[in-house]
């Protein structure tokens, strides 16, 4: 029956919901995200499950600025033309609050510059290449992931220690190779005056040749191999070293041989006792990434790899920086990413003010085999800030702006 | 190098060589008999290592498992050779040259679509062979004995097909087919079966060149494109149709390529050069070097006269100026009612319309198909961005000169280039545009290698969006008048009587090589202006722009709109390029989506789409006339 009281508690609910109603209804903050999911799926399918957990959690814990958050992606077909005009649709048609995303480095720079000119924010989550921060770094761009360099510096001390007096190189024949190459012969020498570079092999991205690479390394006698190669090229690499015998008795170090993106493929193949970086989900057992990897574990059902973290913690630094800046206005929001500080499944990092660039760490370790899989041994988590240089150094690198 | 270094090397040139050569075979076999450039080649050759992947892990990692696995991965894509020949190729046969080309670049994005959904992104690394995982010792090294094992597959299987072609009946009817395809079938030989049976072969073969990869090589997404240059470098360098030039052709590519690799770095006095970072180009530098010296390859012979009369394209017809001015003032009032990505978009479709006009104005009347045109494209975008950023010019004359850039290239490449012709010539224009990619790709200082260019942005009264999408509507407008009015001067005639009957061209005392050089020049010129307007729009440039995809985009473009139209190009670029935009945004899938849609368009639209629309239009005015 129809009361008076029970009336009078329908129409306060009314009353109050229409308080609440505006602030549900509000459109969702948009953030615009850009990558090559085609061309680069093997790391870009976790990375796309990482950002749709951050977007899940976000929501369910009220969204941001009391509105609800919303990645809109793009597929560049690793073209930065491509990129650009998805850029272009992401502002004018989706009116997304800023730019996030991008892989290769050339597509990173490319949507860099373009967040430049639109003076929108841009936060790269992959792209490896240290010019994005350092010499074509501008105002408007921060990057989330250790760079080549970084990376490079964590291996250093490791190749140092061990004393090597004549290396081998091999690389991909293409920016991110050539930059591991360089800081790591530069930084190792620093170290270790005495040390020699044998000999050097480009590889042409995705095509090495691998039987005669091995060779010619095996010819220059080398005591140690520092490798930057992945994916395919690295499979092949180990295959045709450990059939020719060529990795005995000789230290290896893969840049990226750790990431479960790369790893995995190799099974009980992965080269035991190789130094690399990488992420050794299996035994990491921080409560901030207990809790990611659950989330994410009952969320997909499947475990997390490197791409799934950076695509996490994209999203999450993007939220951080609406927080913190309390408006999507450019000005605040830049403003709000120097300094700012994000929690991510591998601990708390800072975008630093000085070259934009985050203090996310990676792990180095060593590679080892267990029930037909190879993980990492011995690792421990080394923080980016430890692995950058001086600000010095950055500053006489990063152009005015 | 020392002697047992070289010789190991040489080894594992030839292994490489092997592999090379299967894929190849079957690559030159479907081309003699059925004149199509085959693009997903690479594909089934991807497929063989996926499906050869799955069935060894069905069947047991033995050695029963093994090679039964290989040789049903083999039959398998053969098969699938089959599938493709019959639902879509056997129905463009009739089709303008090359036409069947936009078909297979549409499989081609239909099968990466296809191997992702049932195998997914992870590389997938398959097993060594059982029993032969050992190494050999050879000079002290070691060698993989299954390497050994392929080095003596490669001449096997050209013995084998040797054999097939010679001593068969099937054999000597493929063998005619390629020589004179219209005759054979004048006798009575059924052209469907055979062209289905040598399909088969083909595709067989590939997939017997990937599933042997199976120790050696992951399976993974990026294989097809990776293999499809190299087999067609292959297959041209060895001369179309020769088989023992294929395996010579591989052999001297494989080689090469272990030695760039085995020599490494060499210290001259001054300056040290890195062989290992010529690997990239090695076998287009190798191909351009062979088809200047010899036009037809190392053992290939000039193609027998083809019977050219039947296959005259129709005369062009100029647009109508009414349809145009209704052209010129919609695009000129798009800004009004836009906002800035349906700019942006416009001017992407007007960027590649001059590009596909450019390249449309050489391969349609001109008669010289180029798989390289976007040598021109990038060459006019980095002139562009070099001139502005290393030269210091301001942008107005950065701009206008960089197009200068693009033909002073196309005025030396196409002198090579025009003595030459076909298939040959297409390939030598390739050849040009990857030694181009791979200087732009690697000179650091001067084009920032591998990262591209940024910060190329237009002059502050260009940088509104509206202000530069009038410039580039302008400059990519006039680009195309000027190509299409030269079409119907004496220039223009001239060209098309040089292609449709050069004999009595030159009879009459037309120096046919001079225009079509000159033709050249020009289409460099107009892809030029592309790129540079191209890459001011985006702000930055990068190397994919003179890369094998750009130029088989071109392509597509203008085979979709019809190459035997004036407006196809044009057409077919706004398709294509609003097409991808569309796709890539609404559907994940969106490679197969775009395949799918260009395969219903070719097996359609078999003369492309303005082609097509207008044969429609044609019969219904019959009907109701």
């Amino acid at each position: 029956m129809l009361t008076r009281n029970r009336l009078l508690t329908a129409a306060s609910a009314l009353v109050a919901l229409s308080f609440v109603a505006p602030a549900m209804a509000q459109e969702p903050i948009k953030l615009g995200e850009i990558n090559s999911y085609k061309v680069f799926a093997a790391f870009l399918d976790p990375y796309k499950k990482g950002m749709e957990l951050a977007v899940e959690e976000t929501n369910a814990a009220g969204g941001v600025l009391g509105r609800k958050i919303e990645v809109v992606s793009r597929d560049d077909n690793g073209n930065p033309a491509d990129a650009v005009r998805a850029a272009e649709e992401l502002l004018s048609r989706e009116k997304v609050a800023f730019l996030i995303g991008t892989f290769p480095s050339n597509v990173g720079l490319a949507v860099a510059d373009f967040a430049k000119q639109k003076k929108t924010l841009f936060i790269a989550g992959e792209p490896l290449t240290d010019k994005i921060v350092w010499d074509q770094g501008n105002a408007y761009t921060f990057r989330l992931r250790p760079s080549t360099y970084m990376q490079t510096a964590m291996l250093v001390p490791e190749a140092a220690k061990l004393h090597k007096k004549r290396w081998a190189i091999v690389y991909p024949n293409y920016e991110y190779g050539q930059s591991a190459t360089a800081a790591f012969k530069k930084l190792l020498k620093e170290k270790q005056p005495d040390v020699e570079f044998v000999a050097e092999q480009a590889t042409p991205l995705g095509k090495i040749d691998a039987g005669a690479v091995v060779q010619a390394l095996a010819d220059a006698k080398p005591d140690a191999i520092f490798s930057s190669l992945f994916g395919p090229d690295l499979a092949k690499f180990v295959r045709a070293g450990s059939e020719r015998g060529v990795f005995k008795n000789v230290a290896v170090f893969d840049l990226l041989g750790g990431e479960p993106e790369y790893l995995d493929p190799l099974k009980d193949e992965a080269p035991v006792g190789w130094y690399v970086t990488g992420y050794p989900w299996q035994d990491l057992k921080t409560p901030e990434h207990t809790k990611f990897f659950n989330a994410y574990k009952a969320k997909f059902h499947d475990y997390p790899r490197l791409g799934s973290i950076v695509g996490y913690s994209t999203v999450m630094s993007a939220v951080a920086a609406i927080k913190k800046a309390g408006s999507l206005d450019q000005d605040k929001l830049v403003a709000a990413m120097a300094n700012l500080q994000v929690s991510t499944p591998f601990g708390p990092v800072t975008f630093r003010a000085i070259d934009h660039q985050s203090t996310m760490g990676a792990f180095v370790g060593r590679i080892g085999v267990q029930d037909g899989k190879g993980i990492m041994t011995d690792w421990r988590f080394i923080d980016g800030k430890d692995a950058l240089p001086s600000d010095t150094d950055v500053k006489k690198m990063r152009p005015a702006n | 190098m020392t002697f047992p270094s070289f010789f190991i090397q040489l080894l594992n040139g030839l292994t490489d060589a092997s592999s090379l050569f299967l894929v190849s075979a079957g690559l030159s076999l479907i081309f003699g008999v059925t004149r199509i450039v085959n693009f997903a080649h690479g594909s089934l050759y991807m497929l063989g290592l996926y499906v050869a992947y799955s069935l060894i892990q069905a069947l047991g990692r033995s050695p029963f498992g093994f090679w039964t696995g290989v040789i049903l991965a083999a039959l398998v894509v053969g098969v699938v050779g089959v599938v493709i020949e019959v639902l879509v190729l056997r129905r463009i046969y009739r089709a303008p040259e090359l036409f069947q080309l936009l078909a297979t670049f549409a499989i081609v994005l239909v099968v990466k679509d296809a191997a992702l959904y049932l195998w997914g992104s992870e590389d997938l690394v398959g097993p060594r062979a059982p029993g032969l995982a050992m190494a050999v010792d050879i000079l002290g090294k070691r060698m993989p004995a299954y390497d050994l094992l392929l080095i003596a597959i490669g001449p096997v299987m050209l013995g084998l097909l040797w054999l097939l072609l010679q001593r068969t009946r099937w054999g000597a009817l493929v063998r005619a087919a390629t020589q004179d395809r219209e005759m054979v079938g004048a006798l009575g030989v059924d052209q469907a079966k055979l062209f289905t049976s040598v399909f088969f072969v083909g595709a067989m073969l590939a997939g017997l060149g990937g599933a042997l990869q199976i120790p050696r090589e992951p399976a993974n997404l990026d294989l097809d494109l990776s293999v499809i240059a190299d087999a067609f470098v292959v297959t041209v360098v060895g001369g179309l149709g020769s088989l023992p030039g294929a395996l010579l052709a591989a052999i001297l590519i494989g080689v090469a390529k272990a030695m760039c690799i085995g020599v490494g770095t060499v210290r001259l006095p001054g300056f040290e050069v890195d062989f290992s970072r010529l690997v990239l180009v090695v076998e287009f530098v190798i191909m351009g070097v062979v088809l200047v010296l010899r036009p037809y390859g190392l053992l290939g012979k000039p193609p027998a006269v083809a019977r050219a009369a039947a296959s005259v394209p129709p005369p062009l017809r100029s647009p109508r100026w009414q349809t145009a001015l209704v052209w010129i003032a919609l695009l000129l009032a798009a800004p009004l009612v836009s906002d800035d990505y349906f700019a942006a978009l416009l001017i992407d479709i007007a960027c590649f319309a001059l590009f596909a006009v450019s390249l449309h104005f050489i391969m349609g009347p001109a008669g010289m198909i180029s798989f390289g045109h976007a040598a021109y494209f990038g060459l006019g975008a980095y002139a562009g961005a070099v001139l502005l950023k290393r030269a210091g010019l301001p942008m107005e004359a950065a701009f206008l000169l960089a197009p200068f850039v693009a033909a002073a290239f196309a005025l030396l490449y196409g002198w090579f280039c025009v003595r030459l012709s076909g298939v040959y010539l297409a390939m030598l224009t390739l050849a040009f545009a990857q030694i181009t990619w791979s200087i732009v790709f690697q000179w650091d200082s001067l084009t920032s290698g591998s990262n591209g260019m940024i910060g190329i942005w237009p002059a502050a009264w260009l940088s509104g969006k509206t202000a530069y999408y009038y410039l580039a509507i302008v400059c990519c407008g006039l680009g195309i008048a000027f190509l299409w009015r030269v079409l119907f001067s004496p220039f223009g005639y001239t060209l098309r009587a040089g292609r449709d009957s050069p004999l009595r061209a030159e009879v009459i005392g037309i120096n046919v090589r001079g225009f079509q050089w000159m033709a050249f020049v020009l289409a460099g010129a107009m892809a030029g202006v592309a790129g540079t307007v191209f890459a001011f729009s985006k702000g930055s440039i990068s190397p994919s722009a003179t890369s094998i995809s750009q130029s088989t985009d071109g392509l597509v473009m203008v085979l979709l709109g019809g190459v035997e139209t004036l407006t196809g190009p044009v057409v077919g670029a706004g398709l294509f390029t609003w097409l991808r935009d569309v796709l890539a945004r609404e559907t994940d899938y969106w490679r197969a989506v775009f395949g799918l849609i260009i395969l219903a368009i070719v097996v359609l639209f078999p003369q492309g789409l303005v082609g097509g629309l207008k044969a429609l239009f044609g019969r219904w005015q019959e009907r109701n006339a």
